[in-house]
């Protein structure tokens, strides 16, 4: 059976090699996907949050996208997540507040047209521009001349550029931020500050259709919520070339399916193995299955604007709920070691000079059902007899590890209504409900990071009023230090202040941290060399066919 | 009969305002689909306040319905949040899900139709009794048990089908999924004919025939089961509408990108626009599929007029 | 010639529920397009005839006694699950997930160590209050306004036609999804009010139409010739006789609507825990297929049991009371 499966698979392959190059032979100079590059693979996939634009996804299945037809001035190391150079030549800066930006010679779009240094600027004014819409625009939020092209308070823009933006010729362009910000270029591997062609601009409609970027891939075509067919752009200057011939991403609505897929033949990698099915990867994959760290922490945020769980002594019924969490039995039985129990508030794949610190939480992170009992009780008991742990229903495996919390809960401390798991249909109920404030118990938080850096772990989440800070928890020493930490000039200094913020953090509880989240994989006999970045997409361009 | 038509065809307005009315209000009372569209993150207020304004979510709902049903006449179904136009999904879903009922229909007729008659001739038999037990547990299961179980075993254990439907969903590939989709109303089916077929077999013009000494099988097919067929006929002729509305849950487990795919992603993204297109147009083919019916009923059953 | 009673109730009724209520509805229409009406065919002529003539059948009918027989069980575990069942369903142990069957835990374990013996038993009783619930609330919602527009037609039956036609119009599964994806109440009357909110309309139409069928009726018009008041008339006269096939839809209705709370909790809108439900299990367990089938097929047997109970007693009514099939 197996045989007839993978001859038909093989048969589908040729089909659609056939199909592109039929499609690309209209005149496409680059040559299409049956090129020298080997075959073809099938990667699960999700439909898009949002029009794929650079600075409008911020989620990981867009990202995917973004990731194999863009390339920037920073690419984070698929392995050790540095941030090193790519399209940029160098990024220079005195003061760690203007800094003076170099683009690399040779590269181009896969239209054609040169990246030059006002690829970028044009990229950056549209991102932040308040009436293009893009979800992304605070993250040019540093760069001076942001309130005028994005007024926060609605009012009317007054203008449509950054005019901490300035491009000096050819190659070279200038950005002036507002405040020092010491590891900004170490942003600028983010998505959202990829450069954008001129097509971009002038048709836009039919740049969304079909998004032309100036990565390892170009999009051959692409059925709205069913299917996107990248190939191998053959004429890519850079050094990551694809080792395949290309990328068919599939929709799945549900991932269980995907990776029935898998074992059926009918599909090359599954990026989000189950938690349901890991207890059969073993036996179903052997080694073709991968697991490695990446940059997500699973946490539980309260909602400090409810006084109940804002009072004098709230801490300590937050560090009772965290100790009354057996972090241990839940990763390996529901997760089967996909999770790590975290320690901290950050991520392993920060390393330790990266800022991450190992048994930062302490005892509080522990299961110790006796002294999370006691640490309730004398927090003044769970505010109004019941945690109702929220979270959305619609995608993920939350439900299981909701469920698991609150039954460890439950038995640590002695009451099989303490804890209840509260489903919201939708994540987009489920944010409406945290934007207004409507939590009134802790909820699920996870965090994936944008970017490589312990900054991107805390301040977003616990600084005043930070976009991500869903609690609303706020600190003026926490502030102060992350205020400090972002004028340090001296990486060392600037995350030994991160740290010493993160223990505010800790002494607080301003949440408990879960377990850090895994990326997992799995593939067919087909491919190799098959590896996961620290956000957990596989590294699709050194993927091996055949 | 023309009258009729006209006349049904203006009810039909009254139904279809309220119909595409109310799902509007429901879509509404799922709250705002705009928080969903930053991720973990709060969206800054000015863009979301800008993109509400864009996708007039700033006008009160009336007003809304109003510019909505405007723009679907001139055959605009607006854009889904993340650009893609609801007609361009339209036209790759519908395709997919008329197959998929195709399908579901043909296992009704021919399946559903051969054992109701079987069963119907051979009443209190042991053939009947079986049919009838098995007919029962397919209605008691529910779909989505069956579903699972099928592609389990089918796909996975014995790998005698794909578990999952590619994106262009062939007919072949689209044999299970049409089963496990149509096995309620196949047992409906089943039982309708076996009914019916109980009940004419009794009446006087079978008797008659039988008496005129006809062979069996004239008397069965060209006597007995015209006129059995006709509530059956009926019955699968109402069943396209809830078919392809109601493949939410086999399109889910299959992996189908039809339109059971777009309106469960669409209410999940709370993408009022994509789910209110494709009501709209359930609705239609819903009060079409019901004229036809009954214009049906009134030719195959010469008892029935329309004044 | 007057219209068809059933118009085209038949041919549209349907889309609603999908297979279950179409069957019912077909099949109680056949009852009334009976020569005579049903009432006319007691030996003794007698108004109550039917009604016992029917109970004297279904006393002798084994497919009406063992439903009969399992309904009552399942109303008693609803009621009293602690009678067989000692262990408390909301109490799991994580190290147990997905363990077999074992000594005091005949059925196993699911996904979340929870016992899943304990929880298919204590399961019964939400499973069986949706069902009855919204039964109960369909049929007196779907049968007043249906009786009315069968009664007064002209205007009124227009308007209420449409109405009817409007809520039958909206698919069920998706209505469930839009309504029910904001509620985060975990009690069972969201649940409830939705499948009355989109459930009325087809007992409404058989209500209808049999209003119509009866209202026909001789003494129906003896009575009204001798000035009997509508209510009187509606109240004494029709609603008996009018009755009969509205049960019977709703005996099996009563069936899918628990079926139906199964496939919205697959969906992830149904009940929501600490509610312990059949749906919730089956939703819970159906990722799990693979490694813990057992978790799966205990509940969705449980269930599949109830509702094969529930349609088998509205087809041996139906039988009773359809003097044709005698």
């Amino acid at each position: 059976m197996g045989g007839a499966t993978h001859a038909k698979r093989v048969a589908c392959a040729a089909a659609v090699a056939l199909a592109a190059t039929a499609c690309g032979g209209g005149g496409d100079d680059s040559g299409g996907g049956s090129g020298a590059g080997g075959g073809v693979l099938s990667s699960s996939w999700g439909d898009p949050q949002n029009p794929l634009e650079p600075a409008n996804t911020n989620e990981v299945q867009g990202g995917k996208v973004l990731d194999m037809i863009f390339r920037g001035l920073k690419r984070y190391n698929p392995q050790t997540g540095a941030a090193e150079d790519m399209l940029a030549e160098k990024i220079a800066t005195k003061d760690s507040q203007n800094f003076t930006i170099t683009v690399k010679n040779g590269w181009t779009f896969s239209n054609g047209e040169k990246v030059t240094a006002k690829s970028f600027v044009d990229a950056w004014n549209y991102g932040a521009s308040l009436k293009n819409n893009q979800k992304n625009a605070y993250f040019f939020g540093y760069i001076e001349g942001y309130g005028k092209v994005h007024p926060e308070d609605g009012s009317k823009q007054s203008a449509d550029t950054l005019s901490g933006l300035k491009v000096v010729d050819d190659r070279t362009f200038t950005v002036k931020l507002t405040q020092k910000f010491s590891t900004f270029p170490d942003t600028l591997g983010y998505p959202a500050f990829a450069p954008l062609p001129q097509a971009f601009f002038s048709d836009h409609a039919g740049w969304i259709k079909k998004p032309v970027g100036n990565g390892p891939y170009m999009i051959d075509s692409y059925t709205k919520g069913s299917q996107m067919s990248l190939r191998k752009w053959d004429k890519y200057p850079g050094a990551d070339k694809a080792q395949n011939g290309g990328v068919d991403l599939k929709v799945y609505t549900d991932n269980n399916t995907a990776y029935t897929d898998l074992m059926a033949g009918n599909l090359d990698l599954v990026d989000d193995v189950p938690a349901a099915q890991l207890k059969n990867v073993k036996s179903d994959l052997g080694d073709r299955y991968l697991n490695t760290p990446a940059g997500i922490i699973q946490t539980l945020a309260f909602p400090f604007y409810d006084a109940q769980w804002n009072k004098a002594d709230s801490d300590k019924v937050r560090k009772g709920l965290s100790m009354a969490i057996n972090r241990k039995q839940i990763t390996e039985t529901i997760f089967q070691k996909t999770r790590t129990p975290a320690t901290d508030w950050t991520s392993p794949v920060l390393g330790k000079d990266g800022g991450f610190q190992d048994g930062l939480c302490g005892d509080f992170c522990d299961y110790d059902p006796e002294q999370a009992k006691k640490l309730v009780a004398e927090g003044g008991g769970i505010p109004g007899g019941q945690v109702k742990i929220s979270y959305n229903a619609d995608t993920g495996s939350h439900k299981q590890w909701v469920d698991a919390v609150c039954n460890s809960i439950n038995n640590a401390l002695g009451n099989d209504k303490a804890c209840v798991g509260s489903p919201v249909g939708t994540f987009a109920d489920f944010r409406t409900r945290i934007t207004q404030k409507k939590m009134s118990g802790p909820f699920r938080a996870g965090w994936q990071m944008d970017y490589p850096l312990i900054q991107n772990f805390l301040q977003p989440l616990y600084y005043t009023n930070a976009s991500s800070n869903d609690g609303k928890w706020s600190n003026k020493k926490f502030d102060g230090l992350v205020d400090q930490a972002n004028k340090e000039t001296d990486t060392a200094k600037a995350i030994g202040l991160f740290q010493q913020a993160e223990e505010v953090v800790r002494d607080n509880m301003a949440a408990i941290p879960l377990w850090y989240q895994n990326g997992s994989a799995g593939w067919s006999e087909r491919l190799s060399n098959v590896k996961l970045n620290p956000f957990s997409v596989p590294v699709y361009n050194e993927i091996k066919v055949g | 009969m023309g009258r009729y038509v006209v006349r049904r065809l203006l009810q039909m307005i009254p139904v279809f305002i309220g119909a595409t009315l109310l799902i509007f209000l429901m879509v509404n009372v799922m709250g705002d689909p705009i928080a969903g569209l930053c991720g973990d993150r709060q969206c800054d207020p000015a863009t979301a306040a800008q993109l509400k304004k864009e996708f007039g979510l700033d006008k009160p709902v009336w007003q809304q319905y109003l510019t909505y049903m405007g723009n679907v006449f001139t055959g605009d179904f607006g854009t889904a949040f993340n650009g893609q136009e609801v007609t361009e999904l339209m036209s790759t879903a519908f395709p997919v899900t008329i197959r998929l009922t195709v399908v579901a229909i043909v296992f009704e007729v021919v399946i559903g139709i051969t054992l109701g008659v079987i069963t119907g001739l051979r009443r209190g038999r042991p053939v009947d009794t079986g049919v009838l037990l098995v007919t029962l547990v397919v209605i008691s299961v529910p779909t989505f048990v069956t579903g699972l179980l099928l592609q389990l075993l089918l796909g996975v254990k014995w790998g005698w089908i794909r578990p999952s439907v590619s994106s262009d969903a062939p007919l072949d590939e689209l044999i299970l999924p049409g089963l496990v989709l149509a096995s309620v109303s196949l047992a409906y089916v089943v039982r309708l004919t076996r009914t019916s077929i109980a009940e004419n077999r009794r009446s006087d013009y079978v008797r008659t025939a039988i008496a005129k000494g006809l062979p069996r099988r004239r008397v069965v097919t060209r006597h007995l089961l015209r006129n059995s067929l006709i509530p059956v006929i009926t019955f699968i002729g109402a069943d396209v509408g809830f078919l392809m509305g109601g493949a939410i849950v086999t399109e889910r487990i299959f992996n189908i990108h039809g339109v059971g795919y777009q309106l469960y992603q669409g209410i999940l993204r709370q993408n009022t626009q994509t789910v209110v297109g494709f009501v709209t147009v359930l609705v239609l083919v819903f009060l079409v599929c019901n004229l036809v019916v009954d214009l049906l009923y009134a030719v195959l059953d010469p008892r029935i007029r329309y004044a | 010639m007057p219209e068809p009673p059933y118009e085209h109730d038949g041919a549209i009724a349907g889309t609603g529920f999908g297979g279950a209520m179409d069957l019912a509805t077909s099949e109680a229409e056949t009852l009334e397009k009976t020569p005579g009406g049903p009432e006319g065919t007691g030996p003794a002529g007698k108004p109550r005839s039917l009604w016992s003539d029917a109970w004297r059948d279904l006393r002798r009918n084994p497919v009406f006694i063992v439903s009969a027989l399992v309904i009552l069980f399942l109303v008693f575990i609803s009621l009293w699950p602690s009678a067989i069942a000692s262990g408390n369903p909301l109490s799991c142990d994580l190290a147990k997930a997905q363990e077999g069957s074992q000594p005091g835990h005949p059925f196993g374990f699911d996904g979340q160590g929870c016992d899943v013996y304990t929880r298919t038993v204590y399961g019964a009783r939400k499973s069986v209050t949706v069902g009855v619930c919204a039964t109960v609330g369909v049929a007196l919602l779907g049968s007043v306004l249906g009786g009315l527009a069968g009664f007064f037609g002209g205007v009124w039956d227009s308007v209420l036609s449409r109405i009817t036609d409007v809520f039958f119009a909206i698919p069920v599964v998706l209505g469930g999804l839009v309504l029910l994806s904001v509620v985060t109440s975990n009690t069972v009357w969201p649940v409830i009010g939705f499948m009355v909110l989109l459930g009325w309309p087809q007992i409404s139409r058989i209500a209808r139409g049999s209003v119509i069928t009866a209202k026909q009726n001789d003494y129906v018009q003896a009575a009204r010739a001798l000035g009997a008041s509508n209510s009187r008339m509606l109240l004494r006269h029709i609603a008996p006789n009018a009755v009969a096939p509205v049960i019977v839809v709703a005996t099996i209705a009563l069936g899918t609507y628990i079926a139906l709370e199964a496939t919205l909790s697959y969906l992830g809108v149904g009940l929501k825990p600490p509610s312990v439900s059949w749906g919730i299990d089956i939703s819970a367990a159906s990722p799990y297929i693979r490694n813990a089938p057992h978790a799966l097929l205990w509940p969705s047997g449980a269930l599949a049991v109830t509702v094969l109970a529930f349609i088998m007693l509205g087809d041996a009514v139906r039988d009773a009371l359809d003097p044709k099939l005698r």
